[in-house]
């Protein structure tokens, strides 16, 4: 296994910002906009990015969680269960701009269940995606609109985002089969 | 963390983690049946049996609100006891039941014991809810998440069973969960409704409903079965309520947070008089909330053992 | 008939005082010579028993044959390959039969079976009362005149103790034994397992030592005042070891019977709800089969009897409380009490006295010896082979045994009866 840093803290800190100044740039102001973050490293980075765009804009854009679990394809062929935890969305989606937002897009079957989620909490105007990476790999017809950095990647190569909220040193690593 | 069976017969051979396991999903899933949409997709092509040799609407229809929630097909069969009888047997009819390629059974049973013949025998998730006077599992659950939510935990609170303990799978199961998590457990009622050697399961044993009180977080009231009349476990309702019926004069005997429980429905008069039972509707429609949840969890965790 | 001589086996007759390798010849059905290097003749079948015991045939005081009536659970046929593979020569029947054998024309349709498609001796047990229903006695001269050695009510204890009394004091004068299921059927209630915490824990309703204990009192108390002749089947308490030997102490003419399951199985074997640990008695508690050891061993308890009680399988394939009570247990009960003499429990010599000469001396038959010129009824056990029990090859029609699984050693190599093999 080799192991390397493809981000360090200060690159993840700037993908963010682009993505924010994207997000603002696109949607024409915050207007309608709300951020959801798919557990659990989406989360920290929903807030990351609402943070910035505060700081950019000057107001509060509401960021939510999604806990995707029960939404999953491959829940019963699976052994064993991940535990659920909550989905919390305490504001109403219908009319909204919604931003899921997660750490890495790679088969797109995380983002296909989020979104079946977040139909089921009402009817946004739009969804659209931001990720901090994209590995390719896509098993569906699903693209990111905001990309904080794409790197290639081998089908067995295992992508690692660290963030401080967990406890670690913020960066990304690329772990590689020999 | 993974569950040691397929099955949930009994809350005896859970360990405290897999408990905290059905406790934690139970209030994941109590913010899923608190949404808009109360339906999620994850066990969409699943077939749920409710198997009720023992009419229970109330734990019938939980189970089956539950199952839909996941998006589960539910099939229910009501049997009673006298087609049972002369038809074919409980192994039978399950094995039939299974070959409609069933993914969960859930079963009700006046017989301890049933739910774990058709564990042995069937590939399907078996489910007790309720054998005999063995146990009945999510309903100890649904208490245990009622009072980790009014309490704030287990751990070390005084919880009183009160009535025919020898006869209740509730009492059973819930002896297990809370002793496991670290409650101290009384049991009070006339000596021949407290089973043989019941304190070696961990509990104390008292025939004084004043000492048995004294200084308890948490008082379950069973409900007293009124056929066990006449065989002299005790010598009438009148005189039982005389030494057993949680009065609001009773209760002072507790600390002033006391809590109160009862499975349900209720004989007002004799194990609960009416004023406590009326004081009771908020836990009640709470627990019926916890119920749904808790039993959504079970179905989630048992299905996560899938075939691959 | 052939001659057989069985060569260099170790001869154990406890009646006789003999234990030494020697060969054993059986000549016109009788034991003809026991001596050092016999030589063989040429009509003469030779059995190997190089290593093995040869014994007198095993007597059973209590099986379930089930025929008439029951002929899905068992027939006399089975029952008594069963006995055969299990090394009983003779083996006793219960009369709770359909219908019971409360008279002459049962005992005689028993025997003429046996007789015709048995394989080892079958000794009838008559009823106690009529239709074993506890209300009047049982026409107990007719009985015996064809045949019961024995009376009993087994499996449906009578209750009325003025009935008993009588029974006793009429048994006595026609010299039969009276064996005593003994329960009080209302302290068991409808319990289905020991009372205990392993009954507390399963939510079944329990079976306390008391009911047993209880009508052991009774039964001893009405045997001293009538004289009777009281034979207490399937001992399973510590309370009616202690009643027994106090009893035998003050010279009551009281006999005991325990069973393999009840010295090497507690009521923890019932955990899981299997149907084939569910018996009456119950398996009790661990005290229990210490006491039940403790008298086997000082003699309190006379004898080791099956109480094989075979039962279909869709009937054992019930919820807990609705499966018959009952196991099988011809086939396995010599290797269990062989375990026993490697847990130093019992000797070897113990064994053939409980299990072959202390029947036939309570039930006063000349049997359970291998004296010259006595019936050749033999057992060859061969001592050290081990086996696991399948149900599936039990010769009996029953596979409800709590053993399956059980690795256990020594086997029976051949039955010998009347000077015929009838196993293998
Ligand atoms: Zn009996």
């Amino acid at each position: 296994m080799s192991e390397k840093v493809i981000i360090d803290s200060l690159g993840i800190g700037r993908a963010l910002s682009r993505i924010a100044h994207e997000i603002i740039e696109r949607n024409k102001g915050t207007e309608g906009l709300v951020l959801i973050g798919i557990r659990t490293c989406g989360i920290h980075l929903a807030k990351r990015i609402a943070e910035k765009i505060r700081e950019i804009e000057k107001c509060e854009v509401p960021v939510g969680v999604l806990d995707i679990t029960l939404y999953r394809d491959d829940i019963l062929t699976k052994k064993g269960h991940p535990a659920v935890r909550k989905t919390e969305i305490p504001f109403n989606l219908s009319g909204k701009v919604v931003v899921l937002v997660d750490d890495v897009l790679y088969t797109g079957r995380t983002i296909r269940a989020a979104m079946d989620e977040v139909m089921d909490f009402g009817r946004p105007d739009m969804i659209q995606l931001a990720v901090l990476i994209d590995r390719g790999h896509r098993e569906l017809p699903i693209r990111a609109d905001y990309v904080g950095k794409s790197v290639p990647t081998s089908k067995s190569a295992m992508i690692k985002v660290l963030l401080s909220e967990e406890g670690l040193e913020d960066r990304v690593i690329l772990k590689e089969e020999q | 963390m993974e569950l040691k069976s397929k099955d949930l017969l009994d809350i005896k051979s859970l360990d405290r983690e897999e408990i905290n396991l059905f406790l934690d999903s139970a209030e994941s899933f109590k913010e899923v049946t608190g949404r808009d949409i109360k339906k999620v997709p994850t066990l969409r092509g699943k077939t749920v049996v409710n198997l009720f040799f023992e009419p229970s609407t109330r734990t019938r229809t939980s189970f089956e609100i539950a199952a839909k929630r996941l998006s589960a097909d539910v099939i229910n069969f009501s049997i009673s006891g006298s087609s049972m009888s002369k038809g074919e047997s409980l192994l039978d009819t399950a094995r039939n039941i299974e070959a409609m390629s069933s993914d969960f059974i859930i079963i009700r049973h006046s017989a301890s014991g049933a739910p774990h013949m058709l564990a042995q025998c069937l590939k399907s998730s078996v489910i007790n809810a309720g054998d005999g006077s063995h146990e009945h599992p999510t309903q100890a659950l649904l208490d245990l998440v009622t009072i980790k939510e009014r309490k704030g935990g287990i751990e070390g609170l005084k919880v009183a069973i009160i009535g025919d303990i020898a006869h209740s799978r509730v009492a059973r199961s819930n002896i297990y969960g809370l002793t496991k998590l670290g409650a101290e457990v009384r049991v009070a009622g006339p000596p021949a409704l407290i089973p043989a050697e019941i304190e070696s399961t961990g509990v104390s044993v008292f025939y004084n409903l004043k000492e048995a009180l004294s200084d308890v977080d948490v008082i379950m009231v069973l409900r007293l079965q009124l056929e066990r009349q006449g065989k002299n476990y005790f010598p009438t309702t009148r005189e039982y309520a005389r030494l057993y019926c949680l009065t609001a004069e009773r209760i002072r005997d507790a600390k002033e947070d006391v809590m109160i429980m009862h499975p349900g429905p209720i004989n007002r008069g004799i194990e609960i008089s009416p004023e406590v039972a009326d004081g009771l509707s908020s836990v009640i429609l709470e627990q019926v909330t916890n119920g749904i949840a808790v039993r959504m969890g079970v179905l989630y965790l048992l299905g996560g053992r899938g075939e691959a | 008939m052939k001659k057989i001589l069985i060569k260099s086996g170790r001869i154990i007759d406890p009646v006789n005082n003999l234990d030494k390798v020697s060969d054993l010849l059986i000549e016109g059905g009788k034991v003809a010579r026991i001596d050092s290097n016999i030589s063989i003749a040429s009509d003469t079948e030779v059995i190997d028993a190089t290593g093995q015991f040869v014994v007198p045939g095993l007597i059973d005081m209590h099986t379930h044959l089930r025929e008439p009536g029951y002929e899905y659970k068992e027939t006399i046929s089975t029952g008594t390959m069963a006995a055969a593979a299990g090394g009983f020569t003779t083996v006793c029947c219960m009369p709770n039969t359909r219908p019971v054998n409360d008279s002459q024309a049962i005992t005689e349709f028993i025997l003429h079976k046996a007789a015709t498609e048995g394989f080892v001796n079958v000794l009838p047990i008559g009823a106690i009362t009529k239709g074993s229903k506890g209300e009047e006695i049982a026409e107990m001269a007719e009985l015996r005149e064809a045949g019961c050695i024995a009376l009993s009510d087994d499996g449906r204890p009578v209750m009325n103790g003025a009935v008993m009394r009588r029974a006793l004091e009429y048994a006595k004068m026609l010299h039969l034994p009276v064996i005593s299921h003994c329960e009080d059927t209302h302290l068991s209630e409808e319990g289905v397992m020991n009372e205990g915490l392993i009954s507390t824990e399963m939510g079944l309703r329990g079976i306390p030592n008391v009911s047993e204990d209880v009508m052991v009192a009774r039964d001893i108390a009405l045997s001293e005042l009538t004289g009777g002749q009281l034979h207490i089947a399937h001992v399973s308490t510590r309370g009616a070891v202690e009643l027994i030997r106090r009893a035998k102490e003050r010279g009551i003419s009281v006999t005991a019977e325990t069973c393999p399951h009840y010295l090497v199985l507690t009521d923890e074997a019932v955990t899981g709800y299997n149907t084939n640990t569910k018996m009456n008695p119950p398996l009790r508690a661990l005290s229990d089969v210490e006491a039940v050891r403790e008298g086997l061993q000082d003699g309190t308890i006379d004898i080791i009897a099956t109480d094989h009680a075979p039962h279909a399988q869709e009937e054992k394939e019930k919820e807990f409380d609705n499966a018959p009570f009952g196991i099988t247990g011809l086939e396995t009960a010599l290797s269990i009490a062989l375990q026993l003499v490697d847990e130093g429990v019992l000797t070897l010599r113990d064994v053939i006295m409980k299990m072959s000469a202390r029947p036939a001396m309570i039930l006063g038959i000349d049997k359970g010896s291998l004296h010259i010129t006595s019936v050749a009824d033999i057992t060859i056990i061969s001592p050290h082979t081990a086996w696991v029990v399948d149900p599936v090859h039990l010769k009996s029609k029953g596979k409800n045994t709590p053993f399956s699984g059980w690795k256990l050693k020594g086997k029976v190599s051949a039955t010998i009866v009347g000077g015929k093999v009838v196993h293998p």
